[in-house]
């Protein structure tokens, strides 16, 4: 019997860990727990919530069919808040398109100082939305606000406009602070686009005597299509959710002006007690997710450049 | 004009406004931080005076309401609570997000692909949605009315967007390396911690920057699930504690966002382009 | 008439070695031009000073016996062909050929039938509604021709184009290349760093290094009578054997190493150490030591494999080689020198 036939290899159970098979869903097992116990099993709970009558007070469960969501959509104020999240996400995303699109080329140019204001350009994004709203409840303050200052001293106004205070300009002001903070992310993104095309497409183009305005709309923007929904998609789950900027600049009102779905459902569910209808608001914007998420991985998917 | 003089004037036009885009750009982005800076050291009398300039300083500045806000709010045990949770979080992130990743990432995995768009979808189920629904499962879990609450919720967070993030790192990593080291002696886990890991560092840095800046920003959850003062974070007992009634603290109020919204926007750039690469790397290969 | 002229052309990047150095160059009517180099040495960046998508740091450029100073490469009458081609990959192959066409205003009208006229004369009229990524490297580099073809240039630059086509597809892309040129008979400035493509493509070869042309002319001048010792070895492959003596360098290609079977006329002798030799089918190569005066150069030769001599491995084999075959350098300038007495080797 030769050396090398004298040890046979270990039993294969000592190395179970090696095989792949084993060892994939065994790394992967903690997070598809954790997340099926705090998301997926809320995100049920919240299904049947919707279903019942449970309150804050009375939390057994008992099941009413689709009474709450009856409910909710003959209350005009849970319409007027559909209405709302819906025009003002819109409205938001096509500000920020344009915006983000031009903050976008500026970035990509190089100018002195580059990083200290690539610093600051961040700072409406990275600094945390209740603080950030924080920030405009006091620009925009009633009586204070150095903006109204400003415009009564080059006499362009008398008095104050009242920001948060009047319901035809509330919704406005909550629109231009969600476009500001949200401008930066979504310019970071379309960056990351422009910067992709290779600079020979930029020279064939110059060689064929495209100029800047041909360039950047014949040549760039078709090409950064894909991210720009990208980042169009993002801003837009993300401020159809956010339920931080309306709550500290304006609690919703006046009269419900900026109420928005998030907004209503934490003062129906939470503040009101009624878990159920809360719930029910809550559930109307899953669906107008989804279909953003759906969006959001197609754009993703046609991503390379050919 | 000579075909010279043409180019030079467009070449010299195009400057000046990118330059004059890059101060207006900045300008909208600073001029509100700008005006809270200015606003943290106005006297009362100064700053609750409509006449007044509100730009400049007609009384002499003072450095009451900073200390103010360090000494007489409960600013301080915010930022302790949210360091806290902030450390957690990002701990119990990694230790789970990195082996989901690895596991999408490398091992071959019957429909890994579709779980890993699970994953994804995850992510977009908002805390405005779950929040409702969440309450009554933190407080079966005794952690109402505490900061332990923010770091069990927080990591459903950060976790899909973590794998997803490091799903893409790790595909990207070159498979020889893994297979010289298992050739050379190593288990495969082995093979992990000695090769793969060290290759991924900029994506493990763009999760604890994620994660740590999601800790400090998150306001749904904190809001719903936490009232009591002392387990607040800074994400919600700023605009929540430091009004009294009607009477906002306004200088403290701005002193205590500059101080917050500063560090994490250093941070933030510093690793920007890391984050980038993340982030794309991620979308592309994921 | 020259149509492209470099006077004195200098090229720094922020104050590093000039990536083109007071530079001259005249090209002839209608001729294909080859920008040889290794990488570095400043033929793509001559290629873009003269399209214009770089300014000089000094010195001039003429176009047609224009002055291109401060001109946007749209109106210098040039067109280009990239090593990737850009072809702007969610634009159709019309699109594509006719955006230049767009760009500088043409009538509308007649953009149809330029297009078409430049198709056909390139052969892809049937690949016209494909886009970039369903065509082939081959089609891919026609539609790159067809798209600087229809600006109706005075000047074609091509930098590399063929460096990103799998070696199969390299000869034929080469040949099309060639005829196509002969055919419309548009002054060419072709980039490579590829030697065998240079003597397959060029009317003339410049022959770059750091900055500056070493050597201009015909491939065989550039072949045959090399100006230093840098076209020397970077012309030919295998490069020219040189060999140092005192403030001499002697050269010859390995191809004039003969067996010493073979000698005829006028020549020196060399005792070689051959270490190895490689059948490759056509040729054999001959890799060995000057073992003379103990210096061992190393030597190379090429012998046709038809040749029925036998060369075996081992030390002391006597190879040929004829005076008219020696060339000559000076070891300090390393630029060539007339005939000089043999030393002996």
């Amino acid at each position: 019997m030769s050396a090398v036939e004298a040890e046979a290899p270990a039993r294969p159970r000592r190395y179970l860990l090696e095989r792949q098979g084993v060892l994939a869903p065994l790394l992967l097992a903690p997070a598809i727990l954790y997340i099926f116990a705090l998301v997926a099993v809320p995100f049920f709970l919240a299904i049947i919530y919707s279903l019942s009558d449970v309150t804050i007070g009375d939390p057994s469960i008992d099941l009413v069919g689709l009474d709450n969501f009856r409910a909710v959509l003959q209350d005009r104020v849970f319409r007027r808040s559909l209405r709302n999240s819906v025009v003002m996400t819109s409205a938001t995303m096509l500000l920020v398109v344009v915006v983000a699109r031009v903050l976008a080329l500026v970035l990509t140019q190089n100018f002195r100082g580059k990083w200290l204001v690539r610093f600051l350009i961040l700072l409406p994004w990275t600094t945390p939305v209740s603080l950030a709203a924080i920030v405009w409840l006091w620009m925009l303050d009633s009586l204070f606000s150095p903006i109204d200052w400003t415009l009564r001293y080059l006499g362009l106004i008398d008095g104050s406009l009242n920001w948060l205070g009047n319901p035809d300009l509330a919704p406005v002001s909550v629109v231009l602070v969600q476009v500001w903070r949200i401008v930066p992310l979504a310019a970071v993104i379309i960056m990351a686009g422009i910067v992709a095309i290779p600079d020979e497409i930029y020279d064939a183009a110059r060689v064929d005597g495209a100029g800047f305005w041909r360039t950047q709309f014949e040549i760039t923007n078709p090409l950064i299509m894909p991210v720009t929904a990208v980042a169009v998609l993002f801003g837009a789950v993300v401020v159809f959710a956010d339920m931080s900027v309306p709550y500290v600049l304006t609690r919703g009102g006046p009269i419900d002006a900026t109420q928005v779905l998030p907004t209503w459902a934490f003062f129906r569910g939470i503040q009101g007690g009624d878990l159920a209808q809360g719930a029910a608001i809550a559930l109307f914007a899953f669906p107008v997710l989804a279909a953003m998420a759906i969006a959001i991985l197609r754009a993703v998917r046609r991503m390379d450049i050919g | 004009m000579s075909l010279h003089a043409r180019a030079l004037r467009r070449r010299v036009g195009g400057r000046i406004a990118l330059y004059a885009l890059v101060l207006l750009f900045t300008a909208q982005a600073t001029v509100p931080f700008a005006w809270g800076l200015i606003t943290t050291f106005k006297a009362n009398p100064d700053l609750y005076n409509r006449d007044n300039n509100p730009f400049l300083f007609n009384e002499p500045p003072t450095l009451d309401h900073v200390q103010f806000l360090f000494r007489g709010t409960a600013f301080g045990t915010f930022v302790g609570n949210t360091v806290v949770v902030a450390l957690c979080v990002v701990a119990i992130t990694l230790l789970v997000a990195i082996p989901a990743a690895y596991s999408l990432g490398r091992l071959s995995l019957r429909r890994g692909g579709a779980v890993a768009i699970a994953i994804f979808f995850v992510y977009l189920i908002p805390p405005s949605l779950l929040f409702i629904s969440l309450s009554p499962v933190v407080a079966n879990l005794g952690l109402q009315d505490s900061r332990w609450s923010l770091v069990v919720v927080y990591p459903t967070i950060t976790i899909p967007v973590s794998v997803w993030l490091l799903t893409g790192f790790f595909k990207s990593i070159p498979r020889d390396m893994e297979e010289q080291a298992m050739v050379d002696g190593c288990s495969r886990m082995g093979a992990f911690f000695l090769m793969v890991l060290p290759a991924a560092v900029p994506g493990l840095i763009a999760v604890v920057v994620f994660a740590s800046t999601l800790s400090a920003s998150e306001f749904i959850y904190a809001l719903a699930f936490v009232s009591q003062t002392s387990q607040k974070t800074v994400s919600v007992g700023v605009p929540t504690e430091l009004v009294r009634g009607d009477i906002f603290f306004w200088q403290a109020l701005q002193a205590a966002t500059l101080v917050v919204a500063i560090p994490i926007a250093l941070v933030f750039n510093l690793f920007l382009k890391r984050f980038i690469s993340g982030f794309t790397m991620g979308a592309v290969k994921g | 008439m020259a149509i492209v002229e470099a006077r004195n052309l200098t090229k720094a990047f922020d104050g590093q070695h000039p990536a083109v150095d007071n530079l001259n160059l005249l090209t002839e009517e209608g001729e294909y031009l080859v920008l040889l180099g290794p990488s570095g040495s400043g033929k793509s960046t001559l290629l873009r000073l003269i399209a214009g998508l770089e300014q000089p740091t000094s010195g001039e450029v003429f176009i047609a016996g224009e002055p291109m100073a401060g001109l946007p490469p749209r109106v210098r009458r040039i067109a280009m062909v990239f090593q990737s081609y850009a072809l702007y990959p969610h634009k159709s192959v019309y699109d594509n050929i006719v955006f230049p066409l767009k760009a500088q205003g043409t009538d509308p009208q007649e953009r149809p039938a330029k297009v078409q006229w430049a198709a056909d004369l390139l052969g892809i009229g049937h690949l016209l509604k494909r886009k970039p990524r369903q065509l082939s490297g081959g089609e891919r580099q026609r539609v790159a021709l067809a798209r600087a073809l229809v600006r109706e240039p005075a000047v074609f630059l091509l930098d590399e184009p063929l460096s990103n086509l799998d070696a199969k597809l390299r000869a034929t892309a080469r040949d099309e290349l060639k005829t196509f040129q002969e055919r419309i008979g548009v002054t060419t400035l072709y980039v490579t760093h590829d030697q065998v493509e240079a003597m397959g493509l060029g009317d003339r070869i410049a022959v770059m290094n750091e900055g500056s042309i070493r050597q201009i002319g015909t491939p065989e001048e550039v072949y045959s009578d090399p100006a230093d010792t840098f076209v020397a070895t970077f012309v030919g492959s295998p490069p020219m054997n040189l060999i140092r003596r005192g403030s001499t360098i002697v050269g010859f290609r390995p191809e004039a190493m003969l067996p010493a079977a073979e000698r005829a006329g006028e020549g020196i002798t060399l005792p070689v150490d051959v270490s190895r030799v490689e059948y490759l089918g056509s040729e054999r190569h001959v890799v060995g030591v000057l073992s003379g005066d103990g210096t061992r150069d190393k030597l190379s030769g090429v012998l046709p494999a038809a040749l029925p001599l036998q060369i075996v491995e081992g030390p002391g084999q006597q190879f040929f080689v004829r005076s008219s075959d020696l060339r000559f350098f000076d070891a300090e300038t390393t630029a060539r020198t007339g005939p000089q007495p043999v030393p002996d080797l």
